[in-house]
C-alpha cells in the first residue's frame, strides 16, 4: 500500500526526523487560513497523488504571496496529471500539500527497503539526489552505495558511516544523519515498510539535513497489524474496479486489451495473457480468481470482467486443483445468464472434476467455445474477438 | 530416487483440524502418503482423520517421530508455526499459507539459517513425488511417475508443466513450488542442485515469473555447474506492466528490475531452452530429449 507525501511526512515527524513545516489542502475555501498558519511566505506547492515524477508534469509550484497560491492551486486541484508512473490516463489531483522551502546546498538519494535477495534490510545512497534511481543504477552504478544489515541486528555507528559517505557531509550534519538512519531504519520495522524512499535528501544552506520528500510503501501482508497505516488507504488512488475486486478477494488488474481473462492462479493468469499476446491480441485484465473460489466469487468475476468497455471477448481458464471445475462451471452459466452475455466466451478446464463441469457447461444452452487446451483455448478467443 | 520426499517419510500436519488441514490431509492419505499425526494447540489427545493430534511440534516429535511437516495455518500464525517446526529439528518443513508479513519471513529465514531444516514455500503448492508422497494442494491424479524433476514459482502453471510431462510419458521425478513470496526458504538454486544429483532425474523444467532476480541467478548456477541435464524452462508475465503486484507478493517489475523479458535472455544464455509458450513446455521437452 502507498501512500501521500504529506502522510508519509506525518510519519516522518512522529519519529523524530527533520521535515519541512508544512499543511494539507483539501479545498480551495481553505487556503487562505492554511497559508497563514504556516507562518511564512518562502513555500511550494505539491500536487498529491500516489505517483512520481511530479515536478516534470508541472505538479510542484513555486508560489510567490497568498495570490498567487490562490491561483496555482486552482489550476492544480482537479487537474489531471499525466507524469511517466501515472500511464496516459494521469491522475486526478484530489490534494494539495503546502509546504515551507528551504535553501539548498547539495541534494542526496537515500533509501531504506526489505532486500529480497539477502532477507536483510538494506540502505541505498547516493550523492546524485533528485534524480531518478534507476538511470543512476543504470548508468552510474559505481555511484551508489548498498549497506545490508541483518533484522536482529541494531544498526551500528560502522554501518551508518557506510551509508552516509558519499554524502561527504560537514561534521556538524552528521549527528544529525546518524538520527535520520536510526529513524528510518526504526519506521521500517514498526511500521511494516518495504520501502521508504527520500529523494532528495537536502543538505540546507544552514548545513541541517531536510527530507524534502518522502515516499513509504508498506507491506500489505501486515497491515492487518498496522490499524493506523491502513486508515491512511487513500481510494481514491486506487481504479474503482479494483477497489471492488479486492472486497470479493480477487485479485484483478486492468490492462489495454480487449480480451477478459479469468484464471486460477496467479502465475498461470499471467501465462494466459502471454499466450493470448503470441496469438496476436491483448488481454484486458489480469483476474486470479484464487484457490478455493466459490460459485459467488466467480460469478463476481464475471461482472468485474464485463464492466471493462473494452472486453470484446473472454477467456476463462481454470486449472482446477483445491478449485473444482464443476463449481466453476455453475458459477460461469449463473452469471453468464444474469448478464445476458453477447460476446464470444471460451471456457477450458482441466483437473478436479473436470468432466462434471464439462457436462454443466453443455447443458446450460449458454453458446460457449469448449476448448481441450491452452493453445485452444487462446486461438479459439483470439479467432472470436477479431 | 527422487528428492526430499519418498515414501517413507513420515509426515505431520499443523493446523491439522482446521478446514484446509483437514482437506489436504484427507487428500494426502489417500494418495497415499504416510501420514502420521497432526497438531492444533490446545486439540491434543484427540484422533482426527484416524491419527493422533497432540499440542505441539514437540510432543508430536515425542511420540511419532516425524521427518516433515506442512503447514495450513493462518498468516498471522504462520511464521511462529515455522519457528516451532525449526525448534523442533525437523527435517522439512513445507508452509502452503500464503499472506505471511515479509518482516516475519525475514525473521523466520535468519533462523533457518542456523539450523538443520529446510523450509520449502511458504505460499506454494507444495511438493511431491509420485506415487510415493504428496504433502501440499496439488492434485495428485494428474501426475505420473517418471523422470523429470519440477522447479516453479507457481501453482497452477506448475499443474500446466506436470499434465504436459504426464501426457507426453516423461512423468516426473519430484515436482516442488517453492512459492510466489518475495522471501522464500527453497530457492530454484537449491531445488536444481538437487535434481542435478538425483540419478533417477534425467532432466529438469524450471518455471519462473516476474519479480526480483532469482531466475537470473539459477541460470549461472546451471552454467557453471559441473553436471548437465536437459534444462526447459518458462518465465510467466511477458506481458505484465510494470510497478504492479500480479497477485503473487514477489511477482513485481520494480526499479527496471525483474521483467520476463530479461530473464529468458539469460536464462537462453545460460544454455537454457526456453518453451515460447506455456502450452508448449511438455513438447519443448520431448524435442529437446529427442534430438
Amino acid at each position: 500500500m502507498n501512500i501521500h507525501e504529506h502522510q508519509a511526512k506525518e510519519i516522518f515527524r512522529k519519529f523524530g526526523i527533520d521535515v519541512p513545516n508544512g499543511i494539507a489542502i483539501f479545498k480551495l475555501s481553505e487556503i487562505e487560513k492554511k497559508f497563514k498558519e504556516l507562518k511564512t511566505k518562502k513555500i511550494v506547492l505539491k500536487a498529491q497523488i500516489h505517483a512520481g515524477g511530479r515536478g516534470k508534469a508541472g505538479g510542484i509550484k513555486i508560489i510567490d504571496g497568498l495570490d498567487d497560491l490562490k491561483i496555482q492551486a486552482k489550476s492544480l486541484l482537479g487537474k489531471k496529471l499525466v507524469t511517466p508512473q501515472t500511464g496516459a490516463q494521469g491522475r486526478e489531483v484530489k490534494r494539495l500539500y503546502l509546504e515551507e522551502t528551504c535553501d539548498i546546498k547539495k541534494e542526496f538519494y537515500l533509501s531504506c527497503l526489505v532486500d529480497r535477495a539477502s532477507s536483510k534490510i538494506a540502505f541505498i545512497s547516493s550523492k546524485e539526489g533528485g534524480m531518478d534511481i534507476e538511470d543512476i543504477a543504470k548508468k552510474k552504478p559505481e555511484k551508489i552505495t548498498t549497506v545490508k544489515i541483518s533484522l536482529s541486528n541494531l544498526i551500528n555507528d560502522e554501518d551508518i558511516k557506510k551509508i552516509i559517505h558519499p554524502f561527504d557531509l560537514p561534521e556538524k550534519s552528521k549527528k544529525i544523519a546518524k538520527n535520520l538512519i536510526k529513524s528510518i531504519h526504526k519506521i521500517l520495522i514498526e511500521k511494516d515498510a518495504n520501502l521508504i524512499e527520500v529523494n532528495p535528501l537536502v543538505l540546507a544552506k544552514d548545513d541541517s539535513l531536510i527530507c524534502l520528500d518522502a515516499k513509504i510503501n508498506f507491506d500489505d501482508n501486515a497491515l492487518y497489524r498496522q490499524p493506523e497505516i491502513l486508515s491512511l488507504r487513500d481510494f481514491n488512488e486506487e481504479d474503482s474496479i479494483e477497489v471492488e475486486a479486492s472486497k470479493h478477494e480477487l485479485s484483478y488488474i486492468k490492462l489495454e486489451g480487449k480480451i477478459g481473462c479469468m484464471v486460477n492462479g496467479a502465475g498461470l493468469a499471467m501465462a494466459t495473457m502471454d499466450i493470448i499476446k503470441l496469438y496476436g491480441s491483448e488481454p484486458a485484465n489480469f483476474l486470479d480468481v484464487g484457490g478455493g473460489a466459490s460459485k459467488e466469487k466467480v460469478s463476481a468475476a464475471f461482472k468485474i470482467i464485463l464492466s471493462d468497455k473494452n472486453v470484446k471477448g473472454i477467456l476463462i481458464n481454470i486449472f482446477g486443483g483445491i478449485m473444482r471445475c464443476d463449481v466453476l462451471a455453475e458459477g460461469v452459466v449463473s452469471a453468464a445468464k444474469e448478464s445476458n452475455l453477447n460476446i464470444p466466451l471460451v471456457v477450458r478446464l482441466a483437473g478436479t472434476n473436470v468432466e462434471l463441469g464439462k457436462k454443466i457447461l453443455e447443458k446450460s444452452n449458454l453458446k460457449i467455445i469448449s476448448a481441450n487446451n491452452l493453445s485452444d483455448a487462446a486461438e479459439k478467443i483470439v479467432n472470436a474477438t477479431k | 530416487m527422487s528428492i526430499l520426499i519418498d515414501k517413507n517419510t513420515r509426515l505431520i500436519c499443523q493446523g491439522f483440524t482446521g478446514t484446509h488441514g483437514t482437506f489436504h490431509s484427507k487428500q494426502a492419505i489417500a494418495y497415499g502418503t504416510n501420514l502420521v499425526g497432526g497438531v492444533t494447540p490446545k486439540k491434543g489427545g484427540q484422533t482426527h482423520l484416524g491419527k493422533p493430534v497432540f499440542d505441539t511440534v514437540g510432543e508430536a516429535v515425542e511420540k511419532i517421530k516425524p521427518n516433515a511437516t506442512m503447514i495450513y495455518v493462518p498468516a498471522k500464525f504462520a511464521a511462529s508455526a515455522i519457528i516451532e517446526a525449526i525448534e523442533n529439528n525437523i527435517a522439512l518443513i513445507v508452509c502452503i499459507t500464503e499472506g505471511i508479513p515479509v518482516l516475519d519471513m525475514v525473521k523466520v529465514k535468519e533462523r533457518i539459517f542456523k539450523s538443520n531444516s529446510r523450509l520449502i514455500g511458504p505460499n506454494c503448492p507444495g511438493i511431491i513425488t509420485p506415487n510415493e508422497c504428496k504433502i501440499g494442494i496439488m492434485p495428485g491424479d494428474i501426475h505420473k511417475k517418471g523422470t523429470c524433476g519440477i522447479v516453479s514459482r507457481s501453482g497452477t502453471l506448475t499443474y500446466e508443466a506436470v499434465a504436459q510431462t504426464s501426457e507426453n510419458g516423461i512423468g516426473q521425478s519430484t515436482v516442488i513450488g517453492i512459492g510466489g513470496d518475495p522471501i522464500n526458504g527453497t530457492s530454484f538454486i537449491d531445488c536444481l542442485e538437487l535434481f542435478l544429483k538425483d540419478e533417477e532425474t534425467k532432466s529438469i523444467i524450471m518455471i519462473g515469473e516476474i519479480g526480483g532476480s532469482s531466475e537470473e541467478e539459477a541460470a549461472d548456477f546451471i552454467k557453471s555447474s559441473k553436471i548437465k541435464k536437459p534444462i526447459v524452462g518458462f518465465v510467466a508475465g511477458l506481458t505484465a506492466p510494470k510497478g504492479r503486484r500480479m497477485g503473487h507478493a514477489g511477482a513485481i517489475i520494480s526499479g527496471g528490475k525483474g521483467n520476463a523479458k530479461d530473464k529468458i535472455e539469460k536464462m537462453k544464455l545460460c544454455g537454457i531452452t526456453v518453451a515460447e509458450s506455456p502450452a508448449l513446455i511438455g513438447k519443448t521437452l520431448y524435442d529437446k530429449l529427442a534430438r
